[in-house]
């Protein structure tokens, strides 16, 4: 193989708010370096789960490698590494940014900066990526392009004097864009006779060819043949093939190299090998130290997810470990539920990678699910001194037995116009937030800084945030630790039985106005019985609100002749049909969608 | 009009010439208000259904007639051709009610139709009423009932349906207030009680009769007899297959305009379907139980050879306990709450 000289390599990234046009630029970067003619293109070559596509956003991190001929003549190779862009996604992002060199900071023309582009720029910069700027949507008619530069030099300390004015829409200023990549980012560098070094930054499960990893190479090389370890998990196997990314496809190669950017297949097959974090090395001459940063990434928001078949248990395994393997952050474990039966209890990074991955159950597995409410990890401290960490409401202890109860708490910062300042505020005080201070980013947008306990956020708090600012605050968030909070379980009866699958843990405070919203909603929800089924939401025994099914006093046809028959078959069918979608509590049927129902309690 | 009668004639003697080894026992002229044809459109339709087939002399012959839409001399003309058994559809004695029901015939109407047919020789004669109408009282439903019960004659039959509002009709468009639940089972309850008094039973979930009156013809859809239907959209069931006839009445005159055909019979029939034993078990259930009398499990063993307790395990038994079935020697039949929410059980004999 010819030697691919590390001068001519740039592995980079885009960083931006959602929906300031990252993928929009990986797209026109691509057309642009000619991998792929016009025609080949499809909208947001990137982003090619449908699920990606359908919501705008990237979920996993992509890389696609493409050969550019700059102005100098010299050709390029650019491996362009796309990262998630939502703030559930940290972990991966920043595994994404440590596989880069440099990074490409899009920001809108006329939103400016936001929370998201912060905390990825900040992220960047940790990783000690090179940033340059780029103005996007300059077409906009309320573009402001002098003013976002001044902001980006402001807020964030970076020279936007000479940022590429850009529509990655419209195709304008990409080839300033493309010789900023050379000019600015630096070439890798790492020693190509070192003992192999590389870092997993993603991986995907193909049935036929097992684990794919995809990786960095620091350090050394690697071909088909190499003994090769995961320095963490420990695991070990013999490399098959590695090659590089095309748009969409995987292009074999004979070696990969310290500065390049590819796959290898090793015939892995088991998921939990090979997680995002982890370094590569050759298991015949291995390097002493694996990269820094390798973590279990730890999960926020916890749920019970159930099949609607109960048959279908051992199908949801199968497919929550494929998802695990290409998803280190999903973790799961098998717990019981009387009223849902056998499930999982899954771990999530937040409420979107929660949403994320139960839709990708139900497209890509075609599983019908039932999930319980989504909660955080709380730290339950007994009178014996022991802690529990808490992830499902159901284990609660005997009240008696706890000492206290902590809950994890989050730093947020909202990036708002000022006119929503108010609005915001009292959202944040509503929730139990905790005001650290406010700063101007300009005249008319403040960031305000705010601490709020974590199961205050996750349901639906980013909607309500959206709302209450017309869709302009952003929010960004990470974890801050634990405090001590009057916590209790509220627990749901139907017909005087305990669901458990409804219970959960919420502050005191709050109580009697969450319980009196899940049982009108329960009351919505559950068809009418033979016998009145009361509704009640009860904290430590103890009954706070109720609400009453009323019993069904008629469902008759009064008229069947001769002609009605097959109609009245169909209707006594669907009625059936209905019945199927049940779950059995004590004598009441439950519709599955009950259980989901109450996950989002409006606002009002 | 008179194409119409005249295809329907076609149809009638088309179907006869193979069907041949059936004894009618039963004929109905209804769905719409056959009244409105002409008293010899009748006799001739009634004409040409003996020429085409072997009608029993004891059959039970019913008209459907609205009141306000005969007169005496149709209703003699009916009874000299043969028919014994009149329906008429009067739904309440109340001017309001019958307002909001979008009638077009009084009280009056009904008194003169009903006398005219008792004149005319009728001793077997169904009312059909209706409970939960807008702006219904629990006194204006018994004040139409002991109406009707204080007649001279008093008719044999009585249908009391309550109110649903099925979809593609004007109410389901357009909604008015109705009588609650609480009220709708009030009303079924006074019919019980009321007619039980009068000396009528129930003999299935809306209709009452008096000894020896029972529509035997309705009998026929809940027992799964065979039946034949004639003209647009009339339904059949024969040799365990049910169609119906095509709805359209353009195309449905087209077939019978010209020389009967193979092809023609093919596109009369529309919506066949083939009965599985499992289809015609469940039939047997939710059309038996909608009698007072319930199902027999001998009559559903000596009908497909297999045990009703075998193909339903704990199925009787769970609704039993439910309170919304008893067992009486063989048969099962739904109680005064199992009637009211027979859908509910009908429901469960449907298999999977």
């Amino acid at each position: 193989m010819t030697h691919i000289d590390q001068s001519k390599i740039r592995n980079f990234c885009i960083v931006a708010h959602i929906d300031h046009g990252k993928s929009t630029l990986a797209d026109r970067i691509i057309e642009k370096t000619g991998l792929l003619t016009s025609r080949e293109m499809q909208a947001q070559v990137l982003d090619n789960m449908e699920l990606e596509r359908e919501r705008g956003i990237t979920i996993k991190a992509q890389t696609v490698r493409t050969i550019y001929t700059a102005k100098d003549g010299e050709e390029y190779i650019f491996n362009l590494i796309d990262t998630p862009g939502h703030v559930d996604f940290n972990y991966e992002v920043s595994r994404s940014l440590a596989a880069c060199d440099g990074a490409i900071l899009v920001v809108d023309a006329a939103q400016g900066i936001e929370a998201q582009t912060l905390a990825n720029v900040y992220l960047a910069l940790d990783h000690d990526l090179e940033v340059f700027p780029v103005i996007n949507k300059i077409d906009l008619p309320s573009a402001e392009p002098e003013r976002v530069k001044e902001e980006i030099e402001d807020v964030i300390g970076l020279d936007a004097s000479d940022a590429p004015l850009i529509s990655a829409k419209n195709g304008i200023g990409i080839d300033e864009v493309l010789e900023a990549v050379v000019h600015k980012i630096p070439a890798p560098t790492g020693d190509v006779d070192a003992p192999l070094k590389a870092l997993i930054f993603d991986s995907l499960y193909d049935s036929y060819k097992g684990v794919i990893i995809f990786c960095r190479i620091r350090e050394g090389r690697v071909k088909k043949g190499t003994s090769i370890r995961m320095m963490a998990t420990g695991a070990t196997a013999e490399v098959v093939e590695v090659g590089y990314f095309g748009a969409g496809q995987f292009i074999p190669c004979d070696e990969l190299c310290a500065g390049m950017v590819g796959y290898i297949m090793a015939s892995i097959k088991n998921v939990k090998d090979t997680r995002v974090g982890d370094t590569v090395t050759d298991n015949d001459r291995p390097c002493s130290e694996p990269l820094p940063g390798y973590k279990k990434v730890n999960s926020m928001v916890y749920c019970g997810v159930y099949p609607a078949d109960s048959s279908k248990y051992p199908d949801l395994r199968d497919a929550l470990e494929k998802l695990q393997l290409n998803d280190a952050s999903l973790n799961f474990e098998p717990e019981t539920s009387i009223a849902l039966g056998f499930g999982f209890r899954c771990g999530f990074l937040g409420l979107l990678h929660l949403e994320i991955i139960q839709e990708r159950l139900e497209r890509e597995y075609n599983l019908d699910l039932v999930t319980t409410a989504p909660g955080v990890i709380y730290k339950v401290h007994k009178t014996d001194g022991e802690v529990i960490e808490l992830t499902n409401p159901s284990n609660l202890p005997d009240p008696a037995s706890i000492e206290y109860m902590e809950e994890p708490i989050v730093s947020a910062e909202i990036m708002v116009t000022t006119e929503f300042i108010g609005s915001i505020m009292e959202l944040c005080q509503e929730r139990r937030g905790r005001y650290l201070g406010m700063e101007y980013i300009e005249e008319t947008r403040a960031l305000l800084k705010y601490e709020l306990p974590l199961n205050e956020i996750i349901y639906d708090f980013f909607d309500a945030l959206k709302s209450r600012s017309r869709g302009y605050a952003s929010f960004d968030y990470e974890m801050k630790g634990y405090e001590q909070s009057d916590l209790v379980k509220l627990d749901i009866l139907i017909n005087k039985e305990e669901v458990d699958a409804l219970s959960f843990i919420v502050h005191s405070d709050s109580a009697y106005e969450r319980g009196r919203k899940m049982c009108e909603k329960l009351k919505e929800e559950i068809p009418r019985h033979l016998f009145e089924i009361p509704i009640q939401a009860a904290v430590g025994g103890k009954v706070i609100a109720r609400e009453t099914v009323k019993a069904m006093r008629k469902d008759v046809l009064a008229k069947c002749y001769g002609g009605d028959i097959s109609r009245k078959k169909k209707l006594l069918e669907k009625q059936k049909e209905g019945k199927k979608r049940m779950r059995q509590i004590g004598n009441v049927e439950i519709p599955q969608k009950a259980f989901m129902s109450v996950l989002k309690l409006d606002e009002n | 009009m008179e194409a119409y009668v005249s295809c329907l004639c076609r149809e009638i003697a088309a179907t006869g010439r193979s069907c041949q080894d059936y004894e009618v026992q039963t004929v109905f002229l209804g769905g719409g208000t056959p009244s409105i044809l002409k008293k010899e459109q009748i006799c001739r339709i009634l004409e040409t259904l003996r020429r085409a087939f072997p009608v029993a002399r004891d059959a039970e012959i019913t008209i459907e007639v609205n009141p306000g839409t005969v007169d005496a001399d149709s209703l003699a003309a009916y009874h000299a051709a043969g028919i014994n058994r009149l329906s008429i559809g009067v739904q309440s004695l109340q001017e309001e009610e019958l307002r909001a029901l979008g009638r077009i015939h009084s009280a009056g109407d009904f008194f003169r139709t009903y006398h005219a047919a008792v004149k005319s020789g009728f001793n077997n004669i169904n009312v059909d009423l209706m409970s939960a109408i807008p702006k219904q009282t629990v006194e204006s439903y018994q004040d139409t009932l002991r109406q009707l019960l204080a007649m001279d004659r008093p008719p044999a039959h009585i249908s009391a349906y309550s109110l649903i509002i099925e979809e593609g009709t004007p109410f389901y468009e357009n909604t008015p207030v109705l009588p609650d639940e609480e009220m709708d089972r009030a009303l079924y309850k006074i019919t019980n009680d009321i007619l039980k008094e009068a000396g009528y039973h129930r003999y299935e979930i809306s209709n009452y009769a008096r000894d020896g009156f029972e529509c035997r013809h309705n009998r026929v859809y809940w027992e799964r007899g065979e039946y034949l239907g004639f003209g647009i959209g009339a339904a059949s069931l024969m040799r365990e297959t049910r169609f119906s006839n095509i709805r359209d009445l353009h195309t449905y005159m087209k077939l019978f305009s010209g020389e009967q055909s193979e092809e023609a019979a093919r596109q009369l029939r529309q919506e066949v379907s083939h009965l599985t034993v499992q289809e015609q078990m469940e039939e047997f259930m939710f059309l038996g139980l909608r009698l007072t009398e319930g199902v027999s499990e001998k009559r559903f063993f000596k009908t497909f050879g297999q045990e009703l307790t075998d193909v339903y395990p704990g199925i009787a038994e769970k609704l039993i306990r439910e309170g919304l079935l008893v067992q009486e020697g063989d048969r099962l039949k739904l109680t005064e709450f199992g009637l009211d929410v027979s859908n509910r059980v009908m429901a469960e004999f449907l298999f999977e």
